[in-house]
């Protein structure tokens, strides 16, 4: 394999009900730093049904071309449709690097790829970077549970390729007067190929949380020792306008739904305010939240692991400091200072 | 009849691992060797599909040979038959070497027994990648279908499989062509107390066991650490949040402090476009 | 249809694999239950194993088990509020073969030993807990797990399930334990470098020491505090009475905390980090306290027969014993196709005409005496340490003056003729 023969940084551009994903725009905006440290370009691969307009907007977040597939057997993701789409245009245009969200449908196509290009994948990176002389990645995640970071290289193949962590890369600022290059790819592939179908796609619309999308988050732990004593945690959030989360502890204890649930079976989140409450610390639960912006934490035992890794640290009962905690808010609220959902 | 194979692995309990500071290297004595979390669920599903539908269930596994634990632990649940390939050869594997190494195994068994459906957990906890169930499917050129969390039907006579995808924010309801390839959530099922009589049968168990040399038409070069295009180049303590200052005082000074950080820190409230 | 095995043993410490190890090794088909994860996985021991006893069931185990340390050194303290009295035995003979004991960690030796039963032949099953036992016409013939379909059959059921033995309680072979029968331990084993180690108590590689300390650490109540070397750990931990626990309204945690943040204790710790929290009964009633260990198709061994020196800290080393016995009279029982009580009551009289046994007999009034004098605790350690202070310290008098002021301490006539007597009470109770 010539490895001189791959040029250029591709991001694939996952897309829902007619908008590119934001994983995917923060990943235009990590490609597009990569691409500028090696002096290649930075191009988006788009496939599907009717989402050629899309592609202006991978050009507003940093993409210099994007490779098009718009065809009604690309109307519903699948593995086997996507992938070929993406094997033939590699083949083509021979890139060094592409990168996906590591969210399902990422995490799906690129396992697939990776096995038929007989390529290196390195699965939920957190951090990128390029040797600039040589173009190799260098993708670094946390493995063993978050024990340890890693950093994969994969020497003697091309495309290197990596999943990234939605919400870890930052996206550019929009520039809608960025313009770039459109360029329409086409494979011979009838819906009769395909050995799956997709009956039909259900969104689970009810007024669902979404953790990982929100600015800041007040998180509860066992040591809100009841389901009664949890109400706190729902009461300064309110205060704050910030979003419940929990640790594994307190939703077991059944004061709160799974889907409030941070961590390493949970979500992944990060906001720009994590308030733990009442919670230890254990490494899953950190996992989770880690890379929040600020970090403060409330538990009453000084020794509690949380105090390593927040940003500041409050030893004392949260019943007491809490309550203050609320009504200092709501006096704000009422003066010069905005907080929360009105920040 | 089906006969659904199930692929595991026996991995360390990272939950209660010990890190060496010094090293970065797992202290491997701290933490018990346990099936891998997610695997259970998809030997389980197995296990329900069998009662449904009748036919076997295999497991499979790579690894050192102290991983036949973790087959028994399957036997437990209610595999039938266990097959292991352990070999030095197979050491330092990538997820792509791993997939490779498992379908020269899973061909050797379809040989005995042909394949209905493979099984997958949705990802290990060391590995913890979620690849080499996809990278299985596509090498023996079968549909991958991951974040499975429901099995609707598996149609053996009409060659069809309908399953439950997890997204986001929802989920797909898609019909695949058998064989095929099911990654499983956790969420797809809960892994029950084993009866007794399965316990006793798995501490009697001896699982079929083959080194490279019993499996056919292998590129030895595809295999360990030579057929892995990924290395790990280094490893490092994740980054704590720096800081930890701890505020000092009476409650009530150390709520007025963190008003004060907190409006000091504006500006990480501030732009919420930045990030549209 | 249920299984049924020749003998099912109950628990896989050091009793239960005993007896199933020498049952499976003469051909025995038998059935070895434990519910921990693995065998060892929740077991708690201040971590002395004696070699003899070990050795009798695999010769030369040491060189193939995981022990940790090789003892070589036993210091005693009797530790005041700010001094302690210590003397030790330090033999290096102890440090070559055929070596006197060790220091073992059970969740590693627990399971190490059990594999080596399975080996044998016996068959292990974990994560399963026996919660009855099944009885016919007053005769023991199985037992009930936890576990959906599980009732199994046996023709001797073998109780090894530790000191709270509820099987045994069940069959009523026992009652409940009165606070005096029992002592609660908590122990906690501390991560340290293993070449610190070495420098901090003066071993070689591979060797270890052991420090059983008496007085301050249980504040006066009646118990010891031990500090024990593994490889790359230490065992800290302290037992007291639990009626001394209660009449004091302390918690054993409590205990600990004290005894590690002691001024004496806590060099030895210094930079340590904590590694696992253990808490556990002993069960110290001694001889008078052993229940009934046979019954139709049942014998009880080890904890469960509350076969423990307290004293010595002897225990494990009891309950292998036991577990050989016990595994003796079933292959007479068996040879004789009889499994009635009084076949198996073989068993018992091996038992007692053993050291197990004789060791019991002997320190039959020990606890009990000492509880019910706890000045041994309040009074005298404190004045052996003040003795000792006095006379070490060199202030110009002269040690006539010394000794006579120390002798001028004891007190009147009336109470240094109390603790004579006391003293020679302690002795004839431990002779
Ligand atoms: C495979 C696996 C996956 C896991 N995944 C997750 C996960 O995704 N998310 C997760 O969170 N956990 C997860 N866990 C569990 C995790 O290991 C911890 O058990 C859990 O995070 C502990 O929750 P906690 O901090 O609420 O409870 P605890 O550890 O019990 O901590 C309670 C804390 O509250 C403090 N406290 C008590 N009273 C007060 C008071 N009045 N005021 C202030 N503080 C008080 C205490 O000092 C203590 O520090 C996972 C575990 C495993 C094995
Ligand atoms: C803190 C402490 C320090 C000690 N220090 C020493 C020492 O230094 N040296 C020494 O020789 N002795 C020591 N002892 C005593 C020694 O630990 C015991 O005497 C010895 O472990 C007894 O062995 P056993 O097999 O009878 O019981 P255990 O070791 O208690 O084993 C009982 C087993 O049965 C299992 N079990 C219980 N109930 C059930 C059930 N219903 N179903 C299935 N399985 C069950 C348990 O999980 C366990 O594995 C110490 C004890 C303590 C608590
Ligand atoms: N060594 C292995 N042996 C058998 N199956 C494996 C092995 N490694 C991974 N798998 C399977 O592939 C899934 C995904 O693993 P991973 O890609 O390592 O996260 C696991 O849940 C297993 O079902």
């Amino acid at each position: 394999m010539n490895l001189d023969e791959y040029k250029g940084v591709w991001v694939f551009l996952e897309h829902q009900d007619g908008k590119i994903v934001p994983v995917s725009l923060e990943l235009l905006g990590a490609g597009r730093k990569l691409a500028d440290k090696r002096r290649v370009p930075l191009a988006g691969i788009l496939i599907g049904e009717g989402v050629r307009q899309l592609a202006a907007t991978a050009f507003h977040y940093g993409a210099d071309t994007v490779y098009l597939y718009d065809d009604p057997v690309f109307r519903d993701y699948r593995t086997e449709s996507y992938m070929r789409a993406v094997i033939a245009c590699v083949e083509k245009h021979k890139p060094e690097t592409i990168l996906y969200g590591a969210t399902s449908t990422g995490k799906d196509l690129a396992s697939a790829v990776a096995t038929d290009l007989e390529t290196g994948l390195t699965a939920d990176t957190t951090m990128l970077d390029v040797d600039e002389a040589t173009g190799l990645l260098e993708a670094s995640r946390p493995a063993f549970g978050g024990n340890i970071m890693a950093t994969i290289l994969c020497k003697k193949h091309r495309p290197q390729m990596a999943t990234v962590r939605p919400k870890v890369m930052k996206a550019l600022p929009i520039d809608t007067s960025r313009k770039g290059e459109l360029i329409e790819e086409s494979i011979p592939l009838r819906e009769e190929d395909i050995r799956t179908k997709v009956l039909k796609i259900v969104r689970e619309t009810q007024t669902k949380i979404r953790l990982d999308e929100a600015d800041i988050i007040v998180a509860g732990g066992k040591g809100l020792g009841s389901k009664e004593g949890f109400q706190l945690i729902h009461r300064l959030a309110e205060a704050i306008g910030g979003t419940v989360g929990a640790s594994r502890d307190a939703v077991e204890a059944g004061w709160i739904d799974h889907a409030h649930q941070v961590g390493q079976t949970g979500v992944t989140v990060t906001p720009k305010l994590y308030v733990a409450i009442g919670i230890s610390g254990a490494i899953q639960h950190l996992v989770g939240m880690q890379n929040s912006g600020l970090i403060i934490a409330i538990n009453k035992d000084p020794q509690a692991p949380i105090f390593q890794s927040c940003h500041y640290g409050i030893a004392g009962d949260a019943f007491e400091i809490v309550p203050m905690l609320i009504d200092a808010f709501q006096v704000t609220a009422g003066k010069e200072v905005q907080y929360g959902g009105k920040i | 009849m089906l006969h659904i194979v199930a692929c595991i692995k026996q991995v360390p309990d990272t939950k209660i691992i010990k890190m060496n500071p010094k090293t970065n290297t797992m202290d491997r004595s701290s933490a018990p060797a346990i099936l891998n979390p997610y695997d259970a669920h998809a030997v389980e599903e197995a296990v329900r599909l069998k009662k449904r539908y009748g036919g076997t269930v295999s497991v499979l596994t790579m690894g050192p040979p102290p991983a036949v634990k973790a087959i028994r632990k399957c036997i437990e649940i209610g595999a039938d038959e266990g097959y292991m390939i352990t070999d030095r050869a197979f050491a330092g594997a990538d997820t792509l070497a791993t997939s490779y190494a498992l379908t020269k195994a899973l061909e050797k068994i379809a040989k005995e027994k042909p394949i209905d459906l493979i099984i997958c957990g949705k990802m290990t906890i060391d590995g913890d990648t979620g690849q080499v169930g996809p990278g299985i499917a596509r090498r023996l050129d079968i549909p991958p279908l991951t974040s499975v969390k429901k099995v609707v039907e598996v149609n053996k006579q009409q060659g069809y499989a309908i399953v439950h995808r997890k997204l986001e924010d929802g989920y797909e309801v898609i019909q695949s062509a058998l064989p095929c390839l099911f990654s499983v959530e956790k969420e797809i099922n809960e892994v029950p107390y084993s009866p007794l009589p399965n316990m006793l049968r798995a501490a009697r168990y001896q699982p079929v066991i083959w080194a490279v040399s019993d499996l056919e038409d292998v590129d030895r070069t595809l295999l360990g650490l030579k057929g892995s295009p990924t290395i790990v180049a280094k490893v490092w303590p994740p980054e704590k949040p720096k800081g930890g200052e701890m505020l000092e005082g009476s409650a009530q000074q150390q709520v007025e402090r963190l008003m004060e950080i907190l409006q000091q820190k504006q500006e990480l409230f501030a732009g919420k476009e930045a990030r549209a | 249809m249920a299984e049924k095995f020749d003998v099912i043993v109950v628990g896989a410490g050091p009793a239960g694999t005993s007896c199933a190890y020498t049952l499976a090794k003469a051909g025995v088909n038998v059935l070895l239950l434990e519910r921990g994860e693995y065998p060892g996985s929740k077991n708690v021991m201040g971590g002395v194993l004696y070699r003899k006893m070990m050795e009798d069931i695999i010769p030369g185990f040491y060189k193939e088990a995981p022990v940790e340390r090789l003892i070589v050194e036993q210091r005693f303290m009797l530790l005041d509020e700010k001094s302690a009295v210590t003397f030790s035995y330090k033999g290096l003979e102890w440090g070559e073969e055929p070596y006197n004991n060790f220091t073992v960690l059970r969740a590693k030796f627990d399971q190490w030993f059990a594999e080596k039963a399975v080996q044998q032949g016996a068959l292990l099953v974990n994560e399963t807990v026996v919660t009855e036992c099944l009885v016919e016409n007053g005769k023991v013939i199985g037992v009930r797990t936890d576990r959906p379909d599980g009732d199994l059959f046996a023709d001797v059921v073998v109780l090894a399930d530790g000191v709270n033995s509820l099987l045994a309680k069940s069959l009523g072979f026992h009652k409940e334990f009165r606070p005096d029968e029992v002592a609660l331990a908590v122990m906690e084993v501390l991560k340290l470098d293993r070449k610190i180690i070495e420098d901090r108590f003066s071993l070689e590689q591979d060797q270890g020491c052991t420090f059983e300390i008496f007085g301050d650490a249980t504040k006066g109540i009646l118990g010891t505090a031990w500090l024990y070397t593994n490889k790359d750990s230490l065992n800290i931990g302290v037992g007291a009475m639990l009626s001394g626990l209660i009449k004091n309204k302390i918690k054993p945690h409590q205990l600990l905390d004290y005894v590690k943040k002691h001024p004496i204790i806590r060099p030895y710790i210094q930079g340590t980090e904590q590694q696992e929290y253990l808490a556990h009964l002993i069960p110290e009633g001694g001889y008078r306290s052993i229940p009934k260990v046979v019954g139709d198709g049942v014998i009880v061994v080890g904890d469960a027969a509350q076969l423990v020196n307290a004293i010595h800290r002897e225990g494990s080393n009891m309950a292998m014993t036991s577990g050989v016995l016990a595994a003796e009279a079933i292959l007479e029982a068996k040879a004789a196709g009889d499994f009635s009580a009084s076949m198996l009551d073989s068993y018992r009289q091996r038992l007692m005409d053993s050291f197990v046994g004789q060791d019991m007999k002997k320190y039959k009034d020990a606890t009990h005496h000492f509880e019910k004098y706890p000045h041994y605790f309040e009074k005298y350690i404190p004045l052996m340490n003040r003795a000792a202070s006095q006379m070490f310290t060199v202030d110009g008098s002269s040690k006539w003056e010394k000794q006579k002021k120390i002798w001028r301490e004891l007190g009147s006539a009336k109470e240094k003729w109390k603790m004579a007597r006391d003293l020679m009470q302690a002795w004839r109770v431990m002779k």
